[in-house]
């Protein structure tokens, strides 16, 4: 092959330019393609909501976000975390909407003045699950009367101990029942610092009783020889909540989507869809919004 | 053993008919890690290149925490980042916090010790060789960097290509800043995270597969790039 | 286009150890602009560190090497080296020859001197081939065209023909003639007799670091001062 000009220029200097420009291009084209990358994009209608990982897991947002988008075109970014976790994100103004299953926690959001205009939104159940054995013969509709046994039994017992609205709920049972469940810390006691789904992971492998929402319970796949052992006690309803972070806290908190959230939610159309989800033909969330009357 | 064999067979469910939700989050996976070790790279192969050509006095302490963070544990990073993006922190402003724009910056971080770490090592061997002739030449400390830089390029595609596998592999991080968000942040490894977590350990092992085969296709695309180009360059 | 010459190059009472080990001592001597020196010796003699105190790849101990301008970009620019073994950058013959010219300043005439360079050697018609991939002796002869190109006052060369074939030996010989010839001054080191005769006009003779002959090769060869050397000369084998 004959070189006609043996005087060209070394490709390898106008290589290494082409490359570098080559490179910048990419990066920029890639990184153009992220959404909230500092940049405002007027079309990106979006929020931030702060919620639970058992709401999550239940699959209930998969069911009625879908709908909120087509009604209103804004997209909800769920960020799940415990209920203690999901407060925290709010309180540092990292969420526009908190929508958790903690009365008292809420309450107090509110007043320390980082959530305004709670409402209670609907309600599920918790359950508690065992092996399908019943060691500590639980059966039945009593959840306190249940725990009880459990502890004299000494049976294994999977708790999330994750400052979740679970937990929570879980820790006031066991006051109900006068009982410290920290005294079987360590044998029968197990804290397994994680979600509902973990801590059912863990439950089913030790083959210990747990505290669990039906929701999680019913979208939960690896039982092993676990069943419903406790279900129906009128204690063991879950209130849920939402409110909008304080935009007087944090003015970047986007006011007037999140409302249209939390008014799609609690309006009849929201609280329908809500009503409709069901796993495996059971209805898993109970909604019970009920307008308050104005304070006089 | 079943499940084993159910997740394989969910996974070439999936793969095979272009599942939509499989196809997204894996190219968010490699979006995110792609940009993140190019990101890493073009400061790291420099930084490394740099170090291993300076001469100063705490050089060697210097050269000892950085591959001391080779082994940084990914959550950590992804905490520091958290606080660093969040509203309540110094660059709440920004709002990167929840995009995969922070997932970047996590990897990003996460693997640039890897990549300046083991390009130092690999510059320093070779100025062992060149260091003479490129005295002669009156090369200046810029012209060294650059041709040890482009002469060592495939060893150096080493150690990007394990800066990328650290960063595609790594759940820690990208959880905390992320907060594995449907369709916006949610990546391979979250993914498997959560389908763990609901119980659906089938599923969460099929996206194991995937992720694994995935990985294991890139580098052997990358290694026979190498091998060409070796065998026409020299 | 005459800038001041770097020659002639002063070493005075040049000394260099490492830790315990005196490697040379006591070295002094002058190299004129225009001459082939050949720094002949036994291995071991210390050479090649003579060779890289002068091109300043090495610091001496004590004593000076000292060339006629103080300015030292001015003297490191005038110098270039070739190695026993070359050093090859991972890319083309071509490329290699351009990044010394554009190392050197000459980014746009770089092209032009390349082909030049290269034609001088005879490896034209290997430029785009990657360098390492070319045996030993076109190696050799790709670091000559890349010393040739930037056109040094003084070209110091360490061993270069230590590890090739007659044939490459003969090129590369011919080719250090040619650049001599266009007024390059050559400073090489050789442990071959054979090579010095071919191409030394002055000869310094080195043995266990020290200094014990400087005459032009002529009387070297003819009527060695010193024992030693006449023991080299006759080809035995000193220590």
């Amino acid at each position: 092959m004959v070189k006609k000009n043996l005087n060209q220029p070394s490709p390898f200097a106008k290589k290494s330019r082409l490359r570098v420009a080559a490179f910048l291009g990419m990066t920029l084209l890639t990184v153009s393609q992220f959404d909230g990358v500092g940049v405002a994009h007027a079309q990106d209608k979006f929020i931030v909501v702060a919620s639970t990982t058992s709401t999550q897991d239940s699959g209930l947002f998969g069911h009625i976000l879908p709908l909120f988008k087509a009604k209103t075109g804004i997209d909800v970014r769920v960020v799940a975390q415990g209920t203690g976790q999901a407060l925290a994100t709010a309180r540092k103004g990292d969420a526009d909407v908190v929508f958790v299953h903690d009365k008292v926690a809420e309450q107090k959001f509110v007043d320390e003045g980082f959530g305004i205009d709670r409402r209670e939104v609907m309600y599920n159940d918790f359950v508690i699950v065992g092996p399908r054995s019943d060691p500590a013969k639980t059966a039945g509709k009593d959840a306190i009367a249940a725990l009880k046994k459990i502890e004299a039994a000494k049976a294994p017992f999977a708790s999330r101990g994750d400052k979740s609205g679970t937990h929570a709920a879980e820790l006031r049972y066991w006051k109900a029942a006068d009982i410290d469940p920290q005294s079987g810390k360590g044998t029968w006691y197990r804290e397994t610092g994680s979600g509902m789904g973990p801590t059912l992971n863990t439950a089913s492998a030790m083959n210990a009783y747990a505290f669990t929402d039906r929701g999680t319970w019913l979208s939960f796949k690896n039982r092993g020889e676990l069943t419903i052992t406790v279900e129906g006690d009128t204690k063991l309803f879950n209130q849920y909540g939402v409110m909008l972070v304080n935009p007087a806290k944090h003015a970047h908190v986007k006011r007037d989507m999140g409302m249209q959230f939390i008014d799609w939610l609690t309006s009849p159309e929201g609280q329908a869809a809500i009503a409709a989800y069901k796993i495996e033909g059971q209805q898993l969330f109970f909604p019970n919004y009920v307008v308050l009357k104005k304070a006089a | 053993m079943n499940e084993l064999g159910d997740s394989f067979r969910i996974a070439w469910q999936l793969v095979a008919s272009f599942d939509a939700n499989l196809v997204a989050i894996t190219a968010l996976s490699l979006r995110v890690s792609g940009v993140a070790v190019l990101a890493a790279s073009f400061l790291a192969l420099p930084f490394g290149a740099w170090l291993a050509l300076a001469r100063f006095p705490g050089r060697q302490g210097v050269i000892a925490v950085l591959n001391g963070m080779m082994g940084l544990p990914p959550v950590v990073v992804g905490l520091l980042i958290y606080l660093l993006l969040s509203r309540a922190g110094p660059l709440g402003a920004l709002g990167l916090l929840f995009t995969p724009a922070a997932m970047v910056i996590a990897q990003a971080l996460l693997i640039f010790p890897i990549i300046a770490a083991l390009a130092r090592q690999v510059i320093e061997d070779a100025w062992g060789e060149y260091r003479e002739q490129l005295v002669s030449l009156n090369a200046n400390r810029s012209q060294c960097m650059r041709a040890l830089l482009w002469d060592t390029r495939f060893t150096l595609s080493t150690s990007v290509l394990a800066g990328f596998g650290r960063a595609i592999a790594e759940v820690g991080a990208v959880m905390i800043v992320g907060g594995n968000i449907d369709g916006v942040t949610r990546v391979m490894t979250t993914a498997i995270a959560l389908e763990t977590s609901k119980g659906d350990l089938p599923l969460a092992l099929a996206l194991g597969v995937v992720l694994i085969v995935m990985v294991v296709l890139i580098n052997l695309a990358a290694q026979s790039i190498k091998t060409t180009s070796m065998r026409k360059h020299g | 286009m005459a800038s001041a010459t770097i020659l002639p190059l002063s070493v005075e009472s040049l000394a260099f150890s490492t830790g315990d080990v005196t490697v040379l001592s006591e070295i002094s001597f002058r190299v004129e602009a225009g001459s082939r020196t050949i720094v002949l010796g036994p291995n071991g003699a210390g050479k090649s560190v003579l060779l890289r105190l002068m091109h300043g790849l090495l610091t001496p101990s004590s004593g000076s090497v000292r060339w006629a301008q103080n300015d030292e970009a001015l003297f490191r620019k005038a110098q270039a080296m070739v190695f026993q073994r070359p050093v090859m950058l991972r890319r083309s013959v071509r490329d290699n020859v351009e990044f010394a010219l554009r190392v050197a300043g000459n980014e746009s005439a770089a092209p032009a001197a390349a082909t030049q360079a290269l034609e001088q050697v005879g490896l034209l018609h290997l430029a785009d081939r990657p360098a390492r991939l070319c045996s030993g002796g076109e190696q050799q002869r790709v670091a000559l065209a890349r010393a040739w190109a930037i056109q040094p006052e003084v070209l110091f060369l360490d061993e270069p023909t230590a590890s090739l074939d007659p044939a490459a030996t003969k090129a590369i010989e011919e080719t250090i003639s040619a650049i001599h010839a266009r007024g390059t001054t050559i400073v090489m080191t050789t442990h071959d007799l054979g090579q010095a005769r071919r191409i030394a006009d002055r000869v310094l003779f080195l043995h266990h670091g020290r200094l014990i002959e400087d005459t032009s090769a002529d009387i070297f060869f003819q009527q060695p001062q010193s024992p030693e050397a006449a023991a080299f000369i006759r080809g035995e084998l000193l220590w």
